[in-house]
C-alpha cells in the first residue's frame, strides 16, 4: 500500500534488539499499540522482541517511530529491523504471545545474544505507591515493576525469569501473581515482584549495645540540631511531599531535640517488621552512629552527613582518610541546597541509573567538612531503592526525625570491594558499623554506585557501575579493515559468519582490565559486555571479587573466554591472573594508552578510523623507546636496548609476553592509529623525567616536583614550596636518587607533572588517594577563572555568560582568551612542542617559578598551567593532523576527568578544525581500559595477527 | 636479549632460567629447580651439591664482603637443602690490575668465613682476564654436603594450615649494599646480615622434625621467595605485615625509595615452613640461637587461592605480594 492512500493497510514483521528484556518493553509496545488502534502482538525471545503491526500507513509509521523514541528509560533499542509482510484479516486487537522458545524462553543457543538489563532507579509510578496509604505497597521496601528495580545485581543466569533470579526464594502471593499474568498491567512479567504478603523482610541489626556505648556526638556539636531549622526545610519542601506521610511536626530542632544521644529508644535487640526497623535505622542515625544499609548493589555505611564526629568516626572505621564521601538527599530540593545544580545537572542525578554526580559544593553548604575536606565539589545522589526513599521519610508514629541527606559510602575497608554477601556482611560490617538495616533478598553480585560530572550538558563517566552495568558496546558496525586488507562487509561479523564465509569467527574473549578502578569486559567479538566496578586488584578481596563477577558474567551469557587479554604491565595482578588462566595460549598483551585510545573510538562506533588520540594519565606501562633523561646508573643499565626492536614493538599493538622489555612510565603520550585500531605509533609525548621510587614518587608529588625541577634544570632553592615540604634528608635521598638512577624509571606521566606542578605551586605534597594532587590543582585553577582576579571582572563576566554557566562552576571558554591575571607573569607559561612531538615542560615550570617569585597568586599560576597543557595538546595534534592527513582527535585517560583541561583542549581542537571524541559511556580512566583491550584483541584475532608474530 | 632485570633474581630470572639452562640441560635432578641438587646415595644419604658466582659492588660494604658472601651463599644453599655442608671449591676471574693485597683479604674472609661455617675450602682455580673483562673479581663456589637419612624438605610437602618462620630481620643486606656503594645519600648505619645459617637450621630441625620446606631468601627477597613457595606447593600463602620483622632504619631507607622491604635481598636468614604444631618450638629454638633472636613466625599456609601470596596489612585489608620483577614501578594510575 501506498501512504496515504485511502484503505490501504500496511503490516510490518519487527524485531527489536538492545536491552529490551525484563525493561516492561512488551507492555510498552502493548500500550501503544492499544493507544494508535493498530493490530498485531509482540513477543520475547530470548535475545529480542518480535513485533508484527498492521495498520494504516500512516499510524503503522507513527507506530515505528515511537517505539524506538519513546522506550521506557531502562531499555537500550540497539537495532530495529522492519520487514514487510503481507496483511492478515480476522486479527482484533494487539496482543502480548507467548515467549517464542517456551515459557521465557530456555533455548541454549539463543541466550548467547540476550542482554542482562542494568538494575534502575524505582519508578516515579511506585514512589506514589510507595507513599499511597491506599495502596497494597504502601510503604513496602521492595516495590517494583516492569519499569523499575534490581535486574543485574539479582540474575543467576538467562533467561531473565523469577526462577533465575534471587527472588526464587519468594514465592507471589496471588494477588501478585495475578498482575504478572496481566499483560494489561504495569507488573506483567516483572521478575521481582512482590508485596509485603509475599516478598522480603527488612530487619534492624545492632551491632554493638547502642544505648551505652560512646556517645557518637560527644561534642554536642550537633546533637540537638538539625540539618537545618524548620522554617528554612519546610521552604524547601515541595507541597506534595506532605501528603506523602512526612509531617511538618516531625521536622525540627524541637523534635530532634527529643532524642537525646543515645537515649534507650535505640534497641539493643533485632527489630523485624519494616516500620520498627526503619525507625530504629533513623534512631541510631540521629545519633550519630554509622549504620550499614543493604542497598542493590551491595551495602552502604551511613551517618549523619552533618556531624563532624560522625563523619569522622566513619573515616576511621573504613581507614579512609581524605577522599570525599558521597551523600545521598532525600529529593532535588535538598541536593540544592547542597550545591549548584543546573537543569543538566538535575536530569543526570534524577535519571534512572541514579549515579552519584559530583557538582560544585555550595559555600553554606550544611555538611561536615570533613565529607569532602578540601574539595570544591561533592558527590550527591537521590534516593534509588524504595528502601531509601522510606529512609528519608517519616514513619508514622514515631518520634525520630528521618535524616533529610546522609553520607552514603560503600561497605570495605579503604579500596576493597564494596561488601554485598550476606554472610560476609555479617562478619566484616561489626568492624565499620554500629547496626544494621538489611534484609533477606540476597544481592548476587555487587555493584557499587556509578560516578559522574556534567560536562556541557553530557555525561562525564568517572566510575560507570550500577544502573549501567552491563555496558553493552557493540564492535560489529563498522566492521574495520583487518591488517591483510580483508575488506570489511556490511552488517555483522565476529560470532555470526558472513555469507561469503570470508571471515574467521573470533572467539570469546576476556579483556582483565587495569589494576585500580578495575573493570573487565568480555566479548564474542560482535558485543562487549562491560562489568561493573571491581575496584583495586592489589588485595585479595578484590581478586575473589573479580573472580566471581568473571563466572557469573560468562555464565550469564554462557561465553566461555577462549583468550585472555590483560595491560602489558608486568606488576599488574590482572595480568598476572591472565598468565595463570591462560592455559597453552598466552594472554595478548596490550599497551596501557592505546588501550584507553580505543576504548574511545569503541565506545563511539568507531573502530576503524584513523585518531590522533592524546592519552593523559597517571601512570601505565610503557612499551620502550622514550628519549630518557635518566642519567647513567644502575637504573639505566635495564632499559638500554636496541633501537630496531624498539621500534618494531612500537608499531605493534597487541604484545606477547617476551616482546616486553625494559620498564617506562608513559602517561603523557599521543598516539596516531590508522585503519587498523589494533597498531600504534607513538606520534608524541612528554619528555620523560625519572621517577623516583615507583608508588614513593606517586604518594609524595613533592617529590615528582624536585625531579621536574631537576630535569628543567631549576635549582631546589629552599623558597620553592615543594623544596620546602622536604626534610633535607629526603632532598638529599631524592638527589642521589636522580644523580644516580637508583630506583628510578622514565616516566613521561602527564598526571605526574600534574603532581609536581600542584607541589610546586604549594597546593598539595603528599597524597592520601589516588589523583589528590591533581584534584587540588583543578580546584585552585577553577578559583581564579570563577572568582575574578582584581581588574579583571569585565572579562571574567564576559567568560561566564557562556557554555554551561554556573551551575556547573565551570565557565566554558576557559582557554580561548587568558586567564584574568595572567598578564601579571612575565614569561608565559608554555610547554615547546618538539618536531618529534616531545612536550618539555622546561619552559613551563621556569615560568611558574617566576610567577610564584613576582607573587603572581597561586590559582592564576594553576590556570595558566591548564591553559598551557591545553595549548600544547592543540599544537602537536594540529601538526600531526596535517602532516598525516587525519582530522579526529580523541582525548582520554584518567587526567580527562580534570574538566577545565578537557574543556579547555575541546575548545582549542575544534577551533583547529578537528572532530573531538570524549568519553561519554566508559570512564576516561582505568575504568575503560578493559574495553578498548577487548576492542583490540577482537580486531586482532580478525586480522589474524596473533598467529603472525 | 639479556638485561639487567633477568639478573635481579624476580620472575624474568626464572624465565630466563626456563628458557635457556632447564631446557639445555634437562634432568630430574635439575628440574627440581632447588637451591641445590639433592643426590641419593647407597648409605641412605644424600648428597647434596650447589654452586654459585659472587658479584658485588663494592667488594666491601659494612658487615661483609664478597669473600664471606661467596662462602655464606653457597654453605646456605647446602643448609636449604637440608644437608650439612663439608667441602668448597674456589674459582677466581680477576681482573688485570686487580691488587694483590685486596685479593689477599677476600681470601681472608673467605677462610674466616669458612672456619665459622665449620666447612673447608679443598679445591680451586684462578684466571685473570683483560682490564674490562671483568669488573674487578668475579669469585664462584660449589659446595657438597651430606643430607642425613629421612631429611626431605620439598613444597610438596607443604599443607595449608603450616606455619611460615623467618629466622631474623629481613632486608639488612640489600639496602647496606645500596647505601654501599655512596651513589645513595641515605644516612643510616645498616650492616649486612651475611652469615652462615646452617648451624641455625640444625637447631631448628632439631626442634621442629617435620619442617617441610627451607629457603634462603636472597635475590628478590622474602616476597620471591615465598612466591616461589606458593607456585611449588600449589598452595596460598598468608603473610601478616605486622608480624614481619623489619628494622626501622631498613624500613625508613626503603620507604625513601619506594622498595618494599620484602624484595631487598638477604644473605643470613632463612625462611621456613613448619606444621602448626611444631612452630612454638621450632620459634623458641631460633631464638634461643644468637643469630636467631628477632626470628618470628610471620604467616602461614591457606588452601588458596593457589599460587597467591597476600599479605594482610596494618590496616586489616589484603594485599598481593609479587614477585620483584625489576625496577621499582608504580601501579597508581
Ligand atoms: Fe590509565
Ligand atoms: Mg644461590
Ligand atoms: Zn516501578
Ligand atoms: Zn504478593
Amino acid at each position: 500500500g501506498e501512504p496515504g492512500h485511502p484503505g490501504a493497510v500496511w503490516r510490518r514483521r519487527v524485531r527489536v534488539e538492545g536491552v529490551v528484556q525484563g525493561v516492561g518493553f512488551r507492555p510498552f509496545v502493548h500500550r501503544l499499540a492499544t493507544a494508535l488502534g493498530v493490530d498485531g502482538f509482540v513477543g520475547n525471545d530470548s535475545g529480542s522482541v518480535f513485533i508484527e503491526v498492521q495498520g494504516s500507513p500512516a499510524t503503522v509509521a507513527q507506530f515505528l517511530r515511537r517505539l524506538r523514541g519513546d522506550a521506557p528509560a531502562p531499555a537500550r533499542v540497539t537495532t530495529v529491523r522492519v520487514d514487510d509482510a503481507p496483511p492478515v484479516t480476522g486479527e482484533a486487537g494487539f496482543r502480548i504471545v507467548a515467549s517464542r522458545d517456551g515459557c521465557e524462553g530456555v533455548h541454549a543457543a539463543h541466550t548467547v545474544g540476550a542482554v542482562v538489563p542494568p538494575d534502575t532507579a524505582v519508578c516515579d509510578d511506585c514512589v506514589r505507591e510507595l507513599f499511597d496509604p491506599a495502596d497494597r505497597r504502601y510503604r513496602h521496601p521492595f516495590i517494583t515493576c516492569t519499569a523499575c528495580g534490581p535486574r543485574f545485581t539479582i540474575i543467576r543466569s538467562l533467561p531473565y525469569d523469577r526462577a533465575a533470579t534471587t527472588m526464587a526464594g519468594f514465592p507471589m502471593c496471588s494477588a501478585c501473581a495475578a498482575e504478572y499474568h496481566d499483560p494489561a498491567d504495569r507488573r506483567f512479567h516483572a521478575q521481582p515482584v512482590c508485596c509485603p504478603d509475599c516478598g522480603p523482610r527488612l530487619s534492624f541489626v545492632p551491632f554493638t549495645p547502642l544505648a551505652c556505648s560512646a556517645p557518637a556526638v560527644a561534642d554536642g556539636h550537633h546533637s540537638v540540631t538539625g540539618p537545618w531549622d524548620a522554617a528554612e526545610l519546610e521552604a524547601a519542601r515541595p507541597a506534595a511531599s506532605n501528603s506523602a506521610g512526612i509531617g511538618p511536626e516531625a521536622i525540627g530542632a524541637e523534635v530532634i531535640g527529643a532524642g537525646v544521644p543515645g537515649a534507650a529508644e535505640t534497641p539493643e535487640a533485632e527489630v523485624t517488621g519494616s516500620d520498627g526497623a526503619l525507625a530504629a535505622a533513623q534512631r541510631a542515625l540521629a545519633d550519630g552512629r554509622v549504620v550499614a544499609v543493604k542497598g542493590i548493589g551491595g551495602y552502604h555505611l551511613a551517618c549523619r552527613a552533618d556531624s563532624p564526629v560522625a563523619v569522622r568516626l566513619l573515616r576511621e572505621r573504613k581507614a579512609r582518610v581524605g577522599k570525599a564521601f558521597a551523600v545521598m538527599v532525600r529529593d532535588l530540593d535538598v541536593a540544592r541546597r547542597l550545591a549548584e545544580i543546573g537543569p543538566a545537572e538535575a536530569a543526570v542525578l534524577r535519571g534512572p541509573a541514579r549515579p552519584i554526580v559530583l557538582l560544585r559544593r555550595r559555600a553554606d553548604a550544611p555538611v561536615a567538612a570533613d565529607v569532602a575536606p578540601g574539595n570544591p565539589l561533592i558527590g550527591l545522589l537521590l534516593p534509588y531503592s524504595p528502601l531509601h526513599h522510606l529512609l528519608f521519610a517519616q514513619v508514622p508514629g514515631a518520634a525520630v526525625v528521618p535524616p533529610a541527606c546522609v553520607v552514603l559510602t560503600s561497605a570495605n575497608l579503604a579500596d576493597e570491594p564494596i561488601c554485598f554477601d550476606d554472610t560476609d556482611a555479617r562478619g566484616r560490617l561489626p568492624a565499620l558499623a554500629d547496626a544494621m538495616l538489611t534484609h533477606d533478598r540476597p544481592i548476587l553480585l555487587p555493584c557499587d554506585d556509578s560516578v559522574v560530572r556534567v560536562v556541557d550538558g553530557r555525561e562525564l563517566p568517572i566510575r560507570r557501575s550500577r544502573g549501567h552495568t552491563p555496558l553493552l558496546v557493540e564492535f560489529g558496525r563498522t566492521a574495520p579493515v583487518g591488517s591483510r586488507g580483508r575488506p570489511a562487509s556490511a552488517g555483522r561479523v565476529g560470532r555470526v559468519a558472513d555469507q561469503d564465509g570470508s571471515r574467521r569467527p573470533v572467539e570469546v574473549v576476556l579483556a582483565v582490565g587495569g589494576e585500580l578502578k578495575n573493570t573487565f569486559c568480555v566479548t564474542d567479538g560482535e558485543r562487549a559486555f562491560c562489568s561493573a566496578h571491581v575496584g583495586d586488584m592489589g588485595g585479595l578481596a578484590a581478586l575473589r571479587a573479580f573472580e566471581r563477577s568473571v563466572e557469573q558474567f560468562t555464565a550469564v551469557y554462557a561465553m566461555r573466554p577462549a583468550r585472555l587479554v590483560a595491560d602489558a604491565h608486568p606488576g599488574y595482578s590482572t595480568r598476572r591472573w591472565a598468565e595463570r588462566h591462560a592455559g597453552d595460549r598466552p594472554p595478548l598483551l596490550v599497551q596501557h594508552h592505546h588501550a584507553h585510545v580505543v576504548s574511545l573510538l569503541a565506545e563511539h562506533g568507531r573502530l576503524g578510523e584513523p585518531i590522533i588520540g592524546v592519552a593523559f594519565d597517571g601512570t601505565g606501562y610503557g612499551i620502550g623507546g622514550t628519549d630518557s633523561a635518566v642519567p647513567s646508573g644502575a637504573g639505566r643499565d635495564a632499559l638500554s636496548r636496541d633501537r630496531a626492536s624498539r621500534d618494531g614493538v612500537l608499531r605493534g599493538g597487541v604484545l606477547r609476553g617476551d616482546e616486553v622489555r625494559g620498564d617506562e612510565v608513559w602517561g603523557g603520550e599521543v598516539l596516531l592509529l590508522g585503519a587498523d585500531s589494533h597498531r600504534f605509533t607513538r606520534v608524541g609525548h612528554l619528555r620523560a623525567v625519572p621517577l623516583p621510587g615507583g608508588d614513593a614518587a606517586v604518594r609524595n608529588p613533592c617529590r615528582m616536583a624536585l625531579s621536574h625541577l631537576a630535569a628543567a634544570g631549576i635549582p631546589w632553592a629552599p623558597d620553592l614550596p615543594a623544596v620546602a615540604a622536604c626534610r633535607p634528608a629526603e632532598l638529599a635521598a631524592v638527589r642521589s636518587q636522580l644523580d644516580s638512577g637508583i630506583g628510578c624509571v622514565p616516566c613521561t606521566s602527564m598526571g605526574r607533572l600534574f603532581d609536581a606542578v600542584s607541589a610546586l605551586l604549594g597546593i598539595c605534597h603528599r597524597v592520601e588517594y589516588e589523583g589528590q594532587a591533581a584534584i587540588a590543582l583543578e580546584a585552585a585553577a577553577l578559583e581564579a577563572v570563577t572568582v575574578p582576579a582584581a581588574g579583571a571582572a569585565a572579562s571574567q563576566e564576559a567568560r561566564l555568560g557562556s557554555g554551561a554557566g554556573p551551575a556547573s562552576g565551570i565557565p566554558a571558554a576557559v582557554g580561548m582568551s587568558k586567564v584574568p591575571g595572567i598578564s601579571g607573569l612575565t614569561v608565559a607559561p608554555r610547554l615547546t612542542v618538539g618536531a618529534d612531538g616531545v612536550l618539555d615542560p622546561a619552559p613551563l615550570l621556569r615560568a611558574l617559578v617566576a610567577g610564584l617569585r613576582d607573587g603572581v597568586p597561586v590559582a592564576v599560576l594553576a590556570a595558566a598551567f591548564h591553559e598551557a597543557v591545553a595549548d600544547a595538546v592543540a599544537e602537536v595534534v594540529t601538526r600531526v593532523g596535517r602532516q598525516r592527513g587525519v582530522s579526529l582527535a580523541g582525548l582520554t585517560g584518567g587526567v580527562f576527568q580534570n574538566v577545565l583541561l578537557l574543556r579547555a583542549c575541546q575548545e582549542r581542537l575544534r577551533t583547529a578544525g578537528f572532530d573531538t571524541l570524549v568519553h561519554h559511556l566508559v570512564p576516561p580512566n582505568d575504568g575503560g581500559l578493559a574495553l578498548g583491550q577487548a576492542a583490540v584483541a577482537v580486531l586482532r584475532l580478525r586480522a589474524g595477527d596473533d598467529e603472525e608474530r | 636479549m639479556v638485561t639487567a632485570a633477568h639478573g635481579a633474581g624476580g620472575s624474568a630470572s626464572a624465565e630466563l632460567i626456563e628458557a635457556v639452562f632447564v631446557d639445555a640441560f634437562r634432568n630430574p635432578a635439575l628440574d627440581a629447580l632447588g637451591d641445590g641438587a639433592v643426590l641419593p646415595l647407597p648409605s641412605g644419604e644424600s648428597l647434596a651439591f650447589s654452586t654459585d658466582s659472587f658479584v658485588v659492588r663494592p667488594l666491601r660494604f659494612p658487615g661483609g664482603s664478597i669473600g664471606d658472601l661467596a662462602v655464606h651463599g653457597t654453605v646456605n644453599d647446602l643448609a636449604m637443602t637440608g644437608a650439612r655442608p663439608l667441602w668448597l671449591s674456589a674459582a677466581f676471574v680477576i681482573e688485570e690490575g686487580f691488587p694483590v693485597d685486596e685479593l689477599r683479604r677476600v681470601a681472608g674472609d673467605m677462610a674466616e668465613a669458612a672456619r665459622a661455617a665449620g666447612v673447608e675450602v679443598v679445591t680451586g682455580d684462578t684466571k685473570v682476564v683483560d682490564t674490562g673483562a671483568a669488573d674487578g673479581l668475579i669469585v664462584t663456589t660449589a659446595g657438597v654436603g651430606l643430607v642425613p637419612p629421612g631429611r626431605q624438605l620439598s613444597a610438596r610437602r607443604v599443607r595449608p594450615g603450616d606455619r611460615v618462620l623467618v629466622s631474623g630481620t629481613i632486608g639488612e643486606h640489600g639496602m647496606a649494599v645500596m647505601i654501599a656503594r655512596g651513589n645513595l645519600a641515605i644516612d643510616a648505619a645498616i650492616r649486612s646480615d651475611t652469615a652462615a645459617v646452617n648451624a641455625l637450621v640444625e637447631e631448628l630441625l632439631a626442634a621442629a622434625p617435620s619442617t617441610r620446606w627451607l629457603r634462603d631468601p636472597t635475590r628478590g627477597g622474602v616476597g620471591t621467595a615465598c612466591n616461589e613457595l606458593a607456585r611449588d606447593s600449589g598452595l596460598g600463602v598468608l603473610l601478616d605485615e605486622c608480624s614481619v620483622p623489619v628494622r626501622p632504619d631498613v624500613r625508613g631507607a626503603c620507604e625513601l625509595l619506594g622498595i618494599d622491604p620484602l624484595h631487598v635481598a638477604n644473605e643470613g636468614r632463612f625462611l621456613a615452613v613448619v606444621p602448626p604444631e611444631q612452630a612454638p618450638a621450632a620459634l623458641a629454638a631460633l631464638r634461643e640461637h644468637p643469630r636467631g633472636r628477632s626470628a618470628a613466625v610471620i604467616g602461614e599456609i591457606t588452601e588458596g587461592p593457589a599460587g597467591i601470596v597476600a599479605m594482610r596489612t596494618a590496616l586489616g585489608g589484603t594485599r598481593i605480594v609479587d614477585m620483584l620483577v625489576g625496577d621499582p614501578l608504580p601501579r597508581i594510575c
